[in-house]
């Protein structure tokens, strides 16, 4: 795994869940390649559960959080980020988590690093989910990712296979994004790199022949949406 | 089976539900928490052969879309508080004119310019009206993804039919946030030239139909008040018979219930978790959710438990608008309460459940 993980996908393909659970489960492992750990939250596109709301929970787990100017004005619309955002770029000793906003527009906003991404420090995940409407299949897929690709003129490294439909997912429905990812993988020569379950939702032993797999808890989503 | 459901954010379900429902015209402006919705439709519209404009302002958009109603156009417009208060008089000429539309209201904090948070403070301004005259607007709150693009797609239909604005008020959290959903089938569009047949009181156009007598005039000027006061009527006795026929609402757990809540939209699914909480404390507690804020449906208040039920709850994302009305809907049959946050805030359960308690403990 290199230093610098940048995530990106469609919007609510599950980046920033998928960005927070990566965070908290690297934050507990007990030896890391890396003496820091920070998440930048780069979503200036969306108003609502971005990983910064987070920001409590993250940095009592020893995960420093980048994001607006504002520190605790989590409400704010302004497409303004902090500057500090830069430390951990530069910290050859700090893995850190990009958390991009959705789609290609959302995903712009990462251009103005791009002497950051020059060197061979970096891993860029277009993350995928087959039950959203507008990436429902391959070829939709394809174009998402294309479009993000374009709009940084970087490549993605790698795809993540995050197909769900919330407390309504079961297996099978992972199963069937599985499937459409690895066909994803191969059109467009990326390795498929991990297909991720709503731990407590889905058992990881339902999931049999898929690996490998990564949990992700549902931390952005408040318990009384579900009721 | 597997289900056909797709996972979609708020906005942009609402958005492909109108096209669904046959939603040809949009105009608007971009504003927090709805922005979404002008941008897929922008994206969208042109693909099944609508159009798109977005408008200079809020007034320019809701008098476009009273032009484009008035020509037979099926008309969907989105806004966030300040914006559909902009469009207040708009609307106020529209229900004179008896101009069909699909108006989507998603509520932020306010007043003013307020925040981008979820607020149900827009209670007053929708159910009640902030344009001029006597009006009417049939207005619909949903509390999830799905009961809101059902709503949605059953309002263009709704709009047709009574001639009239129908106003669907999601707060910015169900705009936000995701839910799986099953998207309705396309409806057939008409051609213009059925829109000039079946909607036969919309200007599409000279046609010699018989003289100048028969001509089709959409307006809300009516200089001698004789004339006005007749056209008024006639729109109340309108508005009576939509009081009976869109009147809606769903109750929970009445039977034997110590409390009742009130609560609609977001603030519904947050008194759900309450109920599970008072459960577990040896209360029973049931709930009102109001679909129609607009015809409120007062009937729902005949189901309560007099036998058992101490004290109604309102609980809003507001000072207590809503209140008002279940007043007025309980007619001093039991003493009503609220429970509350605003500017944005949203209430915790807990937070809700132990208002419940504080108002059983006070009334002993």
């Amino acid at each position: 795994m290199k230093r610098v993980i940048v995530i990106a996908g469609h919007y609510g393909s599950g980046k920033t869940e998928l960005a927070v659970s990566l965070a908290m489960q690297w934050a507990g492992e007990e030896s890391r390649p890396y003496e820091k750990l920070a998440l930048v939250d780069l979503d200036v596109a969306n108003p609502y559960f971005r990983s910064r709301e987070k920001r409590e929970m993250l940095e009592k787990s020893g995960v420093e959080v980048h994001a607006d100017t504002f520190g605790g004005m989590q409400a704010a619309e302004l497409p303004a980020l902090t500057a500090t955002l830069r430390a951990p770029l530069e910290n050859p000793n700090c893995q850190t988590i990009i958390d991009l906003g959705g789609n290609d527009a959302g995903a712009r906003v990462l251009r103005q690093f791009a002497k950051y991404f020059q060197g061979d420090e970096h891993e860029l995940w277009a993350v995928v989910n087959f039950r959203r409407y507008e990436t429902r299949d391959v070829q939709s897929a394809i174009e998402h990712v294309a479009a993000i690709e374009k709009e940084l003129s970087m490549q993605v490294t790698g795809i993540v296979n995050n197909t769900h439909l919330l407390r309504e997912t079961v297996p099978e429905i992972i199963m069937e994004g599985h499937a459409k990812a690895q066909e994803l993988s191969h059109a467009m020569k990326n390795p498929l790199l991990f297909t991720c379950y709503p731990a407590g939702i889905v058992r990881e032993e339902s999931l049999e022949g898929i690996s490998p797999l990564m949990p992700l808890g549902l931390f952005m989503r408040p318990a009384y949406l579900d009721k | 089976m597997i289900t056909d459901k797709v996972l979609m954010k708020g906005n942009e379900a609402f958005a492909e539900a109108a096209i669904r429902g046959g939603a040809r015209l949009y105009f608007g402006y971009p504003i927090t928490p709805q922005s979404e919705v002008p941008e897929y439709m922008s994206r969208e519209l042109p693909k099944v052969g609508g159009a798109f404009v977005q408008a200079e302002s809020e007034l320019g958009a809701i008098n476009m879309a009273y032009g484009a109603g008035a020509a037979g156009g099926t008309v969907f417009i989105s806004s966030s508080s300040p914006g559909i208060a902009l469009m207040q008089e708009g609307m106020s000429f529209l229900c004179s004119a008896e101009v069909p539309l699909l108006a989507l209201n998603v509520s932020r904090g306010g007043p003013g310019i307020g925040g981008i948070q979820p607020g149900q403070a827009d209670y007053f301004q929708v159910t009640r009206g902030g344009g001029n005259g006597d009006y009417r607007i049939p207005v619909f709150a949903p509390s999830n993804i799905q009961e809101a693009v059902d709503l949605l797609y059953e309002g263009t239909e709704l709009a047709q039919k009574w001639q009239n604005p129908i106003m669907i008020l999601a707060d910015g959290m169900i705009a936000q946030m995701m839910e799986p959903v099953r998207l309705p089938e396309y409806k057939p569009v008409l051609t213009p030239d059925q829109i000039a047949k079946h909607r036969d009181w919309a200007c599409t156009g000279y046609n010699d139909r018989g003289g100048v007598e028969n001509r089709r005039v959409v307006k809300s000027l009516r200089m001698q008040p004789e004339k006005l006061e007749e056209h008024v009527e006639y729109l109340f006795e309108k508005y009576a018979r939509a009081e009976k026929e869109l009147c809606r609402y769903e109750t929970e757990n009445l039977e034997g219930a110590e409390v009742v809540f009130v609560a609609f939209g977001t603030t519904a699914r947050i008194t759900r978790e309450a109920i599970e909480i008072l459960a577990e404390q040896g209360i029973k507690a049931g709930l009102i959710r109001p679909i129609s804020l607009w015809p409120f449906p007062n009937k729902a208040f005949d189901e309560i438990d007099y036998t058992t039920t101490k004290a109604v709850i309102s609980a809003e994302l507001s000072m207590g608008q809503m209140i008002s009305d279940v007043q007025i809907a309980l007619n001093g049959r039991l003493p009503a309460f609220l429970a509350h946050r605003t500017g944005g805030m949203v209430p915790t359960s807990p937070e809700v459940a132990a208002r419940a308690k504080a108002v059983l403990e006070g009334l002993k």
